[in-house]
């Protein structure tokens, strides 16, 4: 240090800037440990993914009592949870030649229920049974004694005590028993009826039936089929759009849309009133209906978040009218709008978002919705009317593997028309999975050129 | 007297415009350039990130400045531009998101708007033939869109080639623009950017006939369906009628 004084040079040697400036760019581009950077990359520019390592630092210092001498030595117990005077042993930490003092530390959690006791006389007043409950007896004061001895031996483990139970009762019977008893005991002891009624056992009293209803209920839910499970789940779902579509009316009402609440509110009711008669074919109709009047609401929704924004991008809007667009369709759907897009080779962002693309891009996915969901409907009015045709006819073009539907409905419509409604629901619902043997070629030789036919603008 | 006409035409710049908006297309992107010789291992392109109007033309007019966020490696990775062109260059090795964060001006907008890019240095055919004459340009198109803008915004941008407006109905009257913004407007055209050369022009037509000719192929799958379908439900209609009305 003096000689640093002496000759006149800096206490501390200057920070070299340029270095430190290129070493952080290089570390953190990089990411340590001395793998090159070519490693690096074949990785994808990120560490392959190992456990965080525990950093020292976060662990708890180990606490040092150098003031304290520490041993530990095998001492007897005892514990107030016991009714016995056991003594037991065990390994206890002495500071200071000092054993600790106190209970057993256990000791606190040996909690029991508490059973009521009745007196022979209260049995005989208030609790002697008089109603017989479903098919079995009624219940005697020695079964009602044991049953409340079992309560208090295994604390209210109803099904432990069902086991153990002398006479065949059921959880219900039992549960029913405990509890009407101690009501009628805590009434009867109370000095007047107001003390008691906070008291959870007299406010809501064991209601038999309905446990046992819901038990059975629960069980049923248990062993479904996966096939029930499915149907349970299409009818919720029905049901909930129907909710939906109602609930989207009444905020169409509360906002200041005044074109589309006029209309869709007197549509919603007849909406509402044909699905309450819960016929299928209904359903299908009211849902056909239901997610037309929800993207309306959406749509409109999305303009007016879109407007309080004040500023944004226009791919941004265009993403909000394209979700609230397809609110009502399952992501199934979205994907094979998708497809479709992706076949009339359309970008499925547009490269160049003028509001004039975006709106075209709007409208083009909506129509694709629409024919998707007309394509769905046609399929399944087919479906209802195979079940109608009994012969079917066979036309020279006609391939073997075709499925019977289409054949049958062949014989009333003029060929062109069908052939072509044929390519364009294969083409339309490629990721069905109803295929036939021979199938995977065009339906016929007349059809081969099928994926240019399609592109054409002027296709009728 | 004067102050009072002041005053109107104060309140009346305010006033938004109710279903009007108005746009500026943006582009924003990266062109970068292979250093070749001169290249080191961690300096082996040199790029620049901009945000500029989609025909090049002056931004400024809406937006006040621009911040570039860079990779933390970089030193001072908060980048602001405070004028035009809306650009920033750098050199370095990796691809990484840059945030671009775009500010208006305070009668356009007090929110920001975010941009979110992927810098592109390497080529997307890797097979090597690096030059330094070719660059590597990744261009991405968007339209700001300021809606139910005020009066006073829509009189300023009015006639600015960086922003569409829109021919208002008639009845509205706007106040006239003063001569000094003319004066700005027709200083700052930056067509000399020596970077121009490389920009893409992004033309809606190409998009418009592709999406009208898709439109057309299914409104007339559409019209196929219902016919179908309107000829099955005409079957069922005779299927429901018991034989001896046939």
């Amino acid at each position: 240090m003096d000689a640093k004084d002496i000759l006149g040079l800096p206490k501390n040697s200057l920070p070299i800037p340029p270095e430190k400036k290129s070493r952080p760019q290089k570390d953190s581009q990089r990411k340590p440990d001395g793998i090159s950077r070519e490693v690096y990359a074949l990785t994808g520019g990120v560490p392959p993914p190992l456990m965080p390592s525990l950093d020292v630092n976060q662990l708890k210092k180990r606490q040092k009592t150098e003031n304290e001498k520490i041993t530990w030595e095998w001492l007897s117990f005892t514990s107030s949870a016991r009714k016995d005077d056991l003594k037991l042993y065990h390994w206890v930490r002495v500071v200071n030649g000092t054993p600790p003092t106190g209970d057993y530390s256990f000791a606190k959690y040996n909690k029991s229920v508490d059973v009521i006791k009745y007196t022979d006389e209260e049995y005989e007043k208030h609790l002697t049974d008089p109603m017989i409950i479903l098919l079995c007896q009624e219940w005697t004061k020695e079964e009602t004694d044991e049953l409340f001895e079992l309560c208090e031996r295994f604390d209210l483990r109803f099904v432990v005590i069902a086991d153990r139970f002398s006479t065949s009762r059921s959880v219900e019977e039992l549960k029913n028993r405990y509890y009407s008893v101690s009501r009628t005991i805590l009434i009867a002891r109370a000095p007047s009826p107001a003390d008691v009624s906070g008291h959870p056992l007299v406010k809501d009293p064991y209601n038999i039936s309905q446990e046992v209803d819901r038990k059975r209920a629960l069980s049923m839910v248990l062993s479904q089929t996966k096939h029930q499970e499915r149907k349970d789940a299409e009818v919720l779902s029905e049901a909930k759009k129907i909710m939906e579509t109602r609930m989207a009316a009444k905020a169409a009402q509360d906002a200041e849309l005044a074109d589309t609440s006029n209309a869709s509110p007197e549509r919603m009711e007849k909406a509402a009133a044909a699905a309450e008669t819960a016929s299928p074919s209904n359903i299908q109709a009211t849902s056909g209906v239901a997610p037309l009047m929800s993207i309306a609401e959406n749509a409109a929704a999305a303009a007016a978040s879109l407007r309080t924004l004040k500023v944004y991008l226009r791919t941004y809007a265009l993403d909000q009218m394209v979700q609230a667009a397809s609110s009502s369709a399952g992501l199934r759907t979205i994907k094979r709008v998708e497809q479709f897009l992706q076949e009339l080779k359309v970008n499925l962002k547009p490269k160049v978002p003028t509001k004039a693309v975006c709106a075209e891009h709007l409208e083009l996915r909506k129509e694709i919705l629409t024919l998707l969901n007309l394509q769905k409907l046609l399929q399944t009015k087919e479906e209802g009317s195979s079940y109608r045709e009994v012969s079917y006819t066979e036309t020279p073009d006609t391939p073997k593997g075709l499925h019977c539907v289409i054949d049958q409905d062949r014989t009333f419509v003029p060929d062109s028309v069908s052939f072509r409604a044929i390519s364009t629901e294969r083409v339309g619902k490629r990721d069905q999975k109803r295929k036939g043997p021979g199938r995977e070629a065009p339906s016929s030789p007349a059809q081969s050129n099928k994926r240019p036919r399609k592109l054409k603008a002027t296709d009728s | 007297m004067v102050r009072s006409s002041e005053d109107n035409e104060k309140k009346n710049l305010v006033n938004k415009l109710k279903d009007v908006e108005i746009s500026a297309p943006i582009v924003y992107g990266n062109i970068a350039f292979w250093l070749g010789k001169k290249a080191s291992e961690y300096q082996s392109h040199k790029w620049t990130v901009y945000v500029r109007g989609a025909t090049n033309e002056d931004l400024s007019v809406v937006v006040k400045r621009v911040v570039f966020q860079l990779h933390s490696s970089f030193n001072n990775p908060t980048r602001v531009v405070e004028s035009p062109p809306f650009e920033l260059s750098e050199s370095g090795w990796g691809e990484f998101e840059i945030a671009i964060t775009l500010h208006f001006h305070s009668d356009v907008s007090e929110r920001p708007l975010h941009l979110y890019h992927h810098l592109k240095l390497y080529p997307e055919d890797d097979s090597g033939s690096m030059s330094v004459k070719k660059s590597v340009v990744v261009e991405s198109y968007d339209e700001v869109v300021f809606s139910e803008p005020s009066e006073g915004l829509f009189a300023r941008v009015q006639g600015h080639p960086a922003v569409i407006v829109p021919r208002l109905p008639a009845g509205f009257s706007l106040p006239p623009v003063s001569a000094e913004d003319a004066d700005k407007r027709k200083r700052m055209d930056p067509k000399d950017n020596p970077l121009t050369q490389w920009f893409t022009i992004f033309s809606e037509a190409d998009e418009l006939l592709k999406l009208a000719a898709a439109r057309q192929q299914v409104q007339a799958q559409i019209a196929r369906v219902r016919r179908q379908l309107t000829l099955i439900d005409g079957q069922h209609q005779q299927q429901l009628k018991p034989p001896s009305e046939l």
